[in-house]
């Protein structure tokens, strides 16, 4: 009997197959705006009038762009080494001392490895502790290993921790500040390299908290976190042209969610609302929000645009996203398959 | 045998006596708990804040003071015993100890307790934190030290392992862990559930300073507490001590051993009688 269980996805035989499954995936499109390193760069001028403020990181400052604050401010810089579960406890320590630690990895291993000590030395006593995670949900190719598609649900659960998904630049760059001027923990889910920039074209400014709506419609609304706010943005404007009219609400904040503001803009009557986030079905924005509007005895027709309850394939960031349903064109598809 | 009273560690030897006669007034009160390990550790625990340890009692936060990380909070009876001696804790505590809305729970936790540093209880994070710690009361020039208590069962946890190799590679010459190998686990002897021995070889291997001592020879640990201390090297230090469950009751130094000992409801009052004798009170 063959070990290699796997069951390939049928591909389309139209189609080129892309060849990169590499772990590090551009989100950006190919005419996107972008910026480079905004968290390292926000941190950095944040930390120019906090000396409070140090960096940790295990094994991964390049890649959570850390490596920008190292830089700037190397003896403020702590490399901890392959090691998650000590990342987590020594940056409990530098809290415990009254310093504000930034302690970045790979979501995956915030969230599956080192999560009794985000628990436990951090979260039990409300440290100042900010996790700062890339790779959230499905942004790279490399497999389940790392791909953390159920990262939400696990800090959800948790007591005390607050919970950030930015969606661009601008995002990234006001929500840094904001996180810091938090007294307790957060987890922030990270984009890094060049990050696209959507937002400043919109009347928008990042609150913690808050969710904030970016574009009105009276057939759909959206709401969403993280980078699938700009690709409910991009569907918006495409299915305009089918004569759907969408509207958007931009939703950073996971934990604790902003009720009032999601309540009301699901109570508008006739709107179908889709809640599009990058996070397996369970335990995520989508459940978040159907039980809040549940309890506030608030019921319109509702779905979700999710991963599936699965382990996710590797292959090249477009492919999966399309195969998965996060493209803006599978976003479209989905909308027009309702009416 | 109990260690001959001698010399100027005399009155350390009364100290371990009052922390263990402490916890065994606790254990009454609840009609359990970690009685054993409390026994064993007293007179560690004795040297740390009657001797080794910069402390204000009444300032349990004072900045200039040396950290107690107690990892293994299922040893906070012991540790509990030891703040009331050195009066961080109100005496009449004792009898609130394990109860509704007491600031002595079973499991030690930091925003229950005065002098309580971290919440432990999940075995293999103390050690961590305490690595960060460090770091930052260099950043903060303080002269202070860590200690951190932790137990041979403990070891098990690989973190603990992730400290060790971090504490060396940092230097942290103001991190002073302390092992208490009592050779006994929730499943049975550590040596069979996951050896860890040897464990001064394992550390020494990881850049640690390391003593091993009798963790119920007060002269032995005063002059190890004052060796990790004086230590001049840039390196963590560690002190291995070898601990017999139940110290001092020479009955339940007898029992079979169990991480959490049997003890009837008539053998409190029996256990403090008989250590009050073995003290000569």
């Amino acid at each position: 009997m063959s070990l290699h269980k796997k069951i390939f996805a049928k591909a389309d035989p139209t189609q080129p197959k892309l060849k990169t499954s590499a772990m590090i995936a551009s989100i950006a499109g190919a005419d996107q705006r972008t910026k480079a390193a905004p968290f390292g760069h926000a941190l950095v001028e944040l930390a120019k009038s906090r000396p409070d403020i140090v960096g940790l990181t295990a094994d991964l400052a390049k890649y959570t762009d850390l490596h920008i604050f190292a830089q700037a401010y190397p003896d403020r810089f702590y490399q901890m080494g392959m090691a998650e579960q000590l990342l987590m406890g020594a940056a409990a320590g530098f809290a415990r001392e009254g310093f504000v630690p930034f302690a970045t990895t790979y979501a995956v291993f915030a969230s599956r490895r080192a999560y009794d000590f985000i628990c436990m030395a951090i979260a039990e006593e409300s440290l100042p502790v900010k996790i700062v995670c890339a790779l959230p949900g499905l942004t790279t190719g490399y497999g389940p290993s790392h791909q953390a598609t159920e990262d939400l649900a696990i800090f959800r659960g948790l007591p005390n921790m607050t919970i950030v998904d930015p969606c661009d630049a601008l995002d990234i760059e006001q929500a840094t500040p904001a996180i810091v001027a938090h007294e307790g923990p957060v987890y922030m889910r990270l984009l890094r390299g060049n990050v696209p920039l959507v937002l400043d074209e919109y009347d928008y400014k990042f609150e913690l908290g808050k969710a904030k709506m970016l574009r009105e419609g009276s057939d759909v609304l959206f709401i969403s976190s993280g980078l699938m706010t700009m690709r409910a943005l991009e569907a918006a404007k495409k299915i305009e042209a089918d004569r759907i009219d969408a509207a958007v609400l931009h939703c950073p904040t996971i934990k604790p969610l902003d009720v009032a503001t999601i309540v009301k803009a699901c109570s508008k009557p006739g709107r179908v609302v889709c809640v599009a986030e990058n996070h397996t079905t369970n335990g995520g924005l989508g459940e978040a929000i159907a039980g809040a509007l549940m309890r506030a005895g608030v019921h319109p027709s509702f779905r979700q645009i999710a991963l599936p309850d699965e382990f996710l394939d590797a292959g090249a960031l477009p492919t999966l996203h399309d195969r998965y349903g996060l493209s803006t064109e599978a976003i479209c598809a989905a909308v027009k398959s309702w009416r | 045998m109990n260690a001959p009273l001698i010399g100027h560690n005399k009155p350390l030897l009364e100290k371990a006596y009052r922390i263990r006669r402490t916890a065994l007034q606790m254990g009454k009160v609840q009609g359990q708990g970690y009685i054993a390990q409390a026994l064993d550790v007293a007179d560690i625990l004795a040297v740390a804040y009657f001797h080794a340890m910069n402390h204000k009692p009444d300032d349990p936060a004072w900045e200039g003071r040396d950290r107690f990380y107690l990892s293994i909070g299922h040893y906070a009876i012991a540790l509990y015993a030891a703040l009331i001696e050195a009066g961080v804790i109100a005496r009449e505590e004792i009898e609130n100890y394990g109860g509704d809305d007491s600031m002595l729970p079973m499991s030690g936790m930091a925003h229950y307790t005065p002098g309580m540093e971290i919440t432990g209880g999940s075995l293999g994070q103390g050690l961590t934190v305490a690595v960060g710690a460090c770091l930052a009361l260099k950043r903060k020039k303080s002269k202070s030290f860590i200690y951190n208590l932790l137990s041979d069962g403990e070891l098990g946890e690989g973190s603990t392992w992730e400290a060790a190799m971090s504490a060396a590679h940092w230097k942290l010459d103001n991190l002073i862990a302390i092992v208490d190998i009592n050779n006994q686990q929730a499943d049975g002897p550590s040596s069979n559930v996951l050896s860890s021995e040897p464990v001064d070889a394992k550390f020494r291997a990881f850049g640690w300073h390391t003593q091993r001592v009798n963790g119920n020879d007060m002269d032995a640990l005063v002059a190890a507490f004052d060796a990790a201390r004086n230590y001049d090297g840039a390196a963590p230090r560690v002190l291995v001590c070898d601990t017999l469950m139940g110290k001092g009751v020479p009955f339940l130094e007898a029992r079979e051993k169990n991480h959490f000992i049997r003890v009837e409801t008539d053998e409190w009052d029996k256990a403090i009688a008989m250590l009050d004798a073995e003290f000569g009170k």
